[in-house]
């Protein structure tokens, strides 16, 4: 039993907003919703199942009555930033068992209006949150054990933010459309070290969303083809702080999965989207992905390797989470909107990879240096 | 510097109680599996690893080396270093180091455990030796 190649994303929309203090959170859900059916060629009383995450006020019941969708499935695994490459396998699992036929996921909020509210708790609550995890902090943990353990430098963590602020330049809706050096990089200020400002993502408005749906419908419908071949999903945690080791991410297992199930290697990929909430998230989950190997990260990103039509493996051609947007601090959406413009031929003419046929988009959820889920999908040009 | 900083205090439940009562007396508790003998951290009380339900208290030596660690320079309540412990009984904990130059830490260094006040039972750190 597989989902190689049996669920199409027929529909894709990025918010254009950055910031948005006079819509509602749930209305940004209905926007998204409204621009991928759209670009699909459907309509609203053709979406049969629903995904969903945190971000979606309420959750499924409000979300579903206020869309007012008609689903016969639905799913609302909350997984931080990933959750929507989680939604995206198991939208394909749902529609290759026959629960649904066209799937709807989106994911929209607004921390640059204002704070999002606390992450909910585990049983780990009295023994860690007195000691201040934050995002910068627990992916500036990661970096600081990778550079003691690979020598990994901050020169080389900058040449993905220079990689991802090279492809922005040409994204007339990314926050930050300036090119920067690895000086720059490293002469803004440390905010947690050894994770200068730049090798942050910027904090933005927006959303996303995707239909995903069987292969007879996506080819009755006018866009280019693109379909899931293989999909993988992790997690991973301290784990009774046995043997910990924060330079590798549950990327190590969802990436295997997927490859293994799409039938393809790193190798093979002409495009990676791959989620950038911070330089060393990347680099991370390259060496994870098996993109090189554990502790070369730092090589294989430096020089402009990850640059459209300079390196090779074009990573965040829409500059990413670090120059673009990251909306509800959660990169997942975008990655695979990314991926699949690359495929379809539709990103921008500056960046477009060449006869791009297979790309990859993978990202992680929660705290890289505390607690967090993988995942990885793998897209083809069908 | 001088620690102002205010720590909540723990809410605590049955299957903790017996670490935060040792706390008060200032003795730093693991869990340890008496089926497959590994111990583990933050205690629970059916062993993560083998899930064996014969899991004992033990006290820790509260010495051990620094993990890793990042400095955080921008927050509300002033600058403080998160990391994790690697305690000499095996398990590594997350906690925050105190009462020292955080500018100076280093990954392999030896640290202890402290205890900090809050309202209710203190809550363990650890600072250089």
């Amino acid at each position: 039993m597989t989902i190689k190649g049996k669920a199409y994303i027929a529909g894709i929309y990025e918010h254009p907003t950055r910031h948005a203090p006079d819509k509602s959170t749930a209305q940004l859900h209905a926007e998204v919703a409204k621009g991928a059916i759209e670009d699909a060629g459907l309509t609203k009383a053709d979406i049969d199942g629903y995904f969903c995450a945190g971000d979606a006020p309420g959750g499924l019941w409000p979300m579903v009555d206020y869309l007012g969708l008609r689903v016969r499935h639905m799913d609302s695994t909350e997984t931080g930033g990933c959750s929507y490459l989680i939604h995206l396998g198991h939208a394909a699992e749902a529609i290759a068992a026959g629960k649904c036929s066209i799937a709807l996921i989106t994911l929209a909020g607004k921390p640059r209006t204002g704070a999002m509210p606390p992450r909910a708790q585990g049983a780990e609550a009295d023994f860690e949150s007195a000691y201040g995890a934050t995002t910068h902090n627990a992916y500036g943990m990661c970096a600081m054990r990778h550079m003691h353990d690979y020598g990994t430098t901050s020169e080389q963590l900058a040449w993905i933010k220079v990689a991802a602020s090279h492809h922005a330049q040409w994204n007339p809706h990314a926050m930050l459309k300036d090119v920067v050096t690895v000086e720059d990089v490293l002469n803004s200020p440390l905010i947690s070290d050894p994770l200068h400002r730049m090798d942050c993502c910027v904090v933005s408005d927006g959303g996303g969303a995707l239909i995903v749906t069987t292969p007879e419908i996506a080819k009755s419908l006018k866009k280019p083809l693109v379909r899931l071949i293989g999909h993988g999903e992790a997690m991973k945690g301290p784990r009774g702080g046995k043997d910990l080791d924060l330079t590798y991410s549950a990327g190590v297992w969802s990436g295997p999965r997927a490859f293994e199930e799409a039938g393809v290697t790193p190798k093979d990929i002409k495009y990676a989207s791959i989620y950038d909430s911070f330089t060393i998230t990347v680099l991370m989950q390259l060496e994870d992905l098996g993109f090189c190997k554990k502790g070369e990260g730092g090589k294989f990103v430096s020089d402009g390797n990850l640059i459209s039509g300079v390196g090779k493996l074009p990573f965040n051609t829409d500059g990413g989470g670090l120059c673009s947007n990251h909306p509800v601090n959660r990169g997942g959406m975008t990655k695979i909107i990314e991926a699949v413009r690359q495929l379809r031929g539709e990103a921008h003419p500056k960046v477009q990879v060449p006869n791009c046929d297979l790309a990859i988009a993978h990202g992680t959820g929660g705290l890289l240096g505390v607690r967090h889920a993988a995942s990885t999908c793998i897209l083809e040009r069908a | 510097m001088a620690e102002a900083k205010k720590y909540p205090a723990p809410q605590g439940n049955p299957e903790t109680a017996p670490f935060w009562e040792a706390a008060k007396a200032g003795k730093f508790l693991i869990k340890r599996c008496t089926a497959c003998g590994e111990p583990h951290y933050f205690p629970r009380s059916i062993c993560p690893f083998c899930f064996s339900d014969k899991t004992v208290w033990e006290e820790s030596s509260g010495e051990g080396e620094i993990y890793t660690f990042s400095l955080m320079r921008k927050s509300p309540t002033g600058p403080y270093a998160i990391g994790y412990v690697t305690l000499k009984e095996g398990p590594s904990v997350q906690t925050n180091f105190v009462d020292c130059e955080l500018e100076k830490l280093k990954i392999g260094q030896k640290v202890k455990v402290v205890f900090k006040p809050t309202d209710g039972a203190p809550l363990p750190f650890f600072t250089p030796v």
